[in-house]
């Protein structure tokens, strides 16, 4: 479970990317965040993590406040939260399994991830989930040999090898093909719902989010403006969002691919009821 | 149909706006280039006189002589070579931790500026002031040569090191961080792999001019094959000079060679 509570954060520049924001997110709970481009949305996964540090405000996971932690402690935080990136933010010219296993670096001591000997169920479990990703073969190769969708592959298994309990995403298809980003999507929700991992997945594609998450936030302006199931997203809500816009052909476009989406979203559902 | 007058364009002046500031501005520089090269004093009568010693020099090369002082030769040599690898490989060890510490996005401000200062150090001090210094410390030979050279080589590779450090792609740095690693795991795993194509590529290079610096500091008395080409111009035996210089090119041009190739294959 992840609690944040009156999350603010005002840049040096004086800009405040966040107003503010109150939020909580269940276990096993899939979050579509949305919002225009400067909305916050970057800041705000960037702030759970402290990737960039919040000004004011908490963030909970479980009992522990992330923005209290020492720095040691806040290492030990963000191992357990997994990281997924825009344009993938692999280290190029390392090896698809040393980017893999550059999700144990908090786990190991510096000898052991300097001279690459990773305990033996690090490196198992990256064969594993490699495997998983539909990368088994590639263990060896450069990660920048590979093709933009096989490269985000490569990026979820990096962060689940960290044994996460929470899924920050970051614009995981902002470069993607829009087949290669349905596939990509379909395996986070995949993944997410094999481990009762919750997600916050950030994006720009409003489509895309509806499709895929179970509740979506509303970002603008720094500002929480809309929370609520995907079904839920009308043009009411959309203009509340991004502004005025004529929006009907938007929605007839997501009308048109109905059944698909039906199918992928009850999917969903039962398996949730399930869990 | 109706004539109308074209409408003109120039180009709009790109550095001065003001007209009359850039005719006083580019008349000045010319008015002043015009000046500074008739000061200088050409002695015509010198310089013929002088042509006959350039061509028994030009002959020396035309008619090298590797023999009569091979041993002293070879043994400059080997002096230069080892000079110029031991320099380069402390040089490089001791660059490293500086140039990381000079880049901005990896050390905190202080460690920073350290760093940064004994780049501008090592950088003020042209190689032959440093040779005169450690020659006068530590007396004539290869030993003052291999200390210039290293306090050299640590400028030059800090200073471009840090530069590559802090123009590495902060996004590969940033997912690492947030895998909890610690801040040497991150160097080692987000910034070496960005950096070091680019270090193997200088350090070769510096390699490259530490030889040719080498051979320049041995003429104020920092060993090598610097100072025996000293020794043979000082007795007007320019047949071994020549040949010295023909060993210097041919070494030159080997490590250029080879080095542009190992750059190559790193990338």
């Amino acid at each position: 479970m992840l609690t944040i509570e009156g999350l603010t954060k005002t840049y040096k520049t004086g800009d405040k990317a966040l107003k503010n924001v109150s939020v909580s997110v269940p276990s096993g709970q899939v979050v579509g965040l949305i919002g225009p481009s400067g909305a916050g949305k970057s800041t705000l996964i960037r702030c759970i993590n402290r990737l960039v540090e919040p000004t004011s405000g908490a963030v909970k996971m479980g009992d522990s406040d992330i923005t209290r932690l020492s720095r040691s402690e806040l290492r030990r935080a963000r191992r357990r939260i997994g990281m997924i990136f825009q344009e993938y933010a692999l280290v190029e010219r390392l090896t698809v399994m040393e980017n893999v296993l550059s999700g144990r670096l908090g786990y190991v001591p510096f000898w052991r991830s300097f001279t690459r000997r990773f305990p033996q169920e690090s490196v198992d479990k990256a064969f594993a989930l490699l495997e998983r990703v539909g990368l088994g073969d590639h263990a060896d190769k450069r990660a920048d040999a590979l093709s933009g969708g096989q490269r985000q592959r490569v990026g979820i298994a990096r962060a689940l090898e960290q044994d996460p309990e929470l899924l920050l995403v970051d614009e995981p298809t902002a470069s993607l093909d829009p087949k290669t980003s349905r596939q990509i999507m379909r395996l986070i929700l995949e993944i997410c719902r094999e481990r009762g991992l919750p997600a916050i997945i950030n994006i720009h594609d409003v489509v895309l989010a509806q499709d895929f998450t179970q509740r979506i936030l509303g970002l603008r302006a720094g500002e929480l403006v809309f929370d609520g199931a995907p079904d839920a997203l009308d043009e009411a809500a959309l203009t509340r969002i991004y502004g005025e816009e004529d929006w009907t052909a938007m929605r007839r476009r997501s009308g048109d691919e109905e059944p698909e989406h039906h199918s992928e979203r009850e999917m969903v559902e039962r398996l949730e009821g399930l869990a | 149909m109706t004539t109308t007058t074209p409408r003109v364009w120039r180009r709009p002046p790109i550095l001065i706006q003001d007209k009359r500031w850039r005719i006083a501005i580019y008349g000045g520089l010319v008015l002043y280039l015009i000046a500074a090269m008739a000061s200088i004093e050409v002695d015509w009568v010198r310089v013929y006189t002088g042509l006959e010693r350039g061509w028994r020099f030009v002959q020396g090369f035309l008619q090298p002589d590797f023999t009569s002082r091979w041993s002293d030769i070879s043994q400059g040599l080997v002096e230069s070579l080892t000079m110029t690898v031991t320099s380069t490989v402390v040089g490089v060890i001791i660059s490293i931790p500086i140039g990381i510490g000079a880049a901005r996005n990896l050390a905190p401000l202080p460690v920073y500026a350290v760093c940064r200062a004994i780049i501008a150090l090592s950088r003020a001090l042209q190689e032959i002031i440093i040779a005169i210094l450690f020659v006068a410390m530590f007396g004539f030979g290869p030993f003052a040569g291999f200390l210039t050279l290293s306090f050299a080589t640590i400028g030059f590779l800090a200073k471009l090191l840090a530069e590559d450090i802090e123009d590495i792609d902060a996004r590969q740095v940033e997912a690492v961080r947030a895998t909890g690693a610690s801040w040497w795991q991150l160097v080692n795993y987000g910034v070496q792999p960005q950096v070091m194509p680019r270090l193997i590529g200088l350090s070769l290079y510096r390699l490259d001019i530490n030889f040719r610096e080498s051979a320049v500091i041995g003429i104020v008395g920092a060993g090598g094959i610097g100072a025996t080409l000293n020794t043979a111009i000082d007795r007007y035996e320019f047949d071994s000079a020549g040949a010295i210089l023909l060993i210097i090119i041919a070494i030159v041009m080997v490590a250029e060679y080879g080095s542009s190739t190992v750059r190559k294959w790193v990338q």
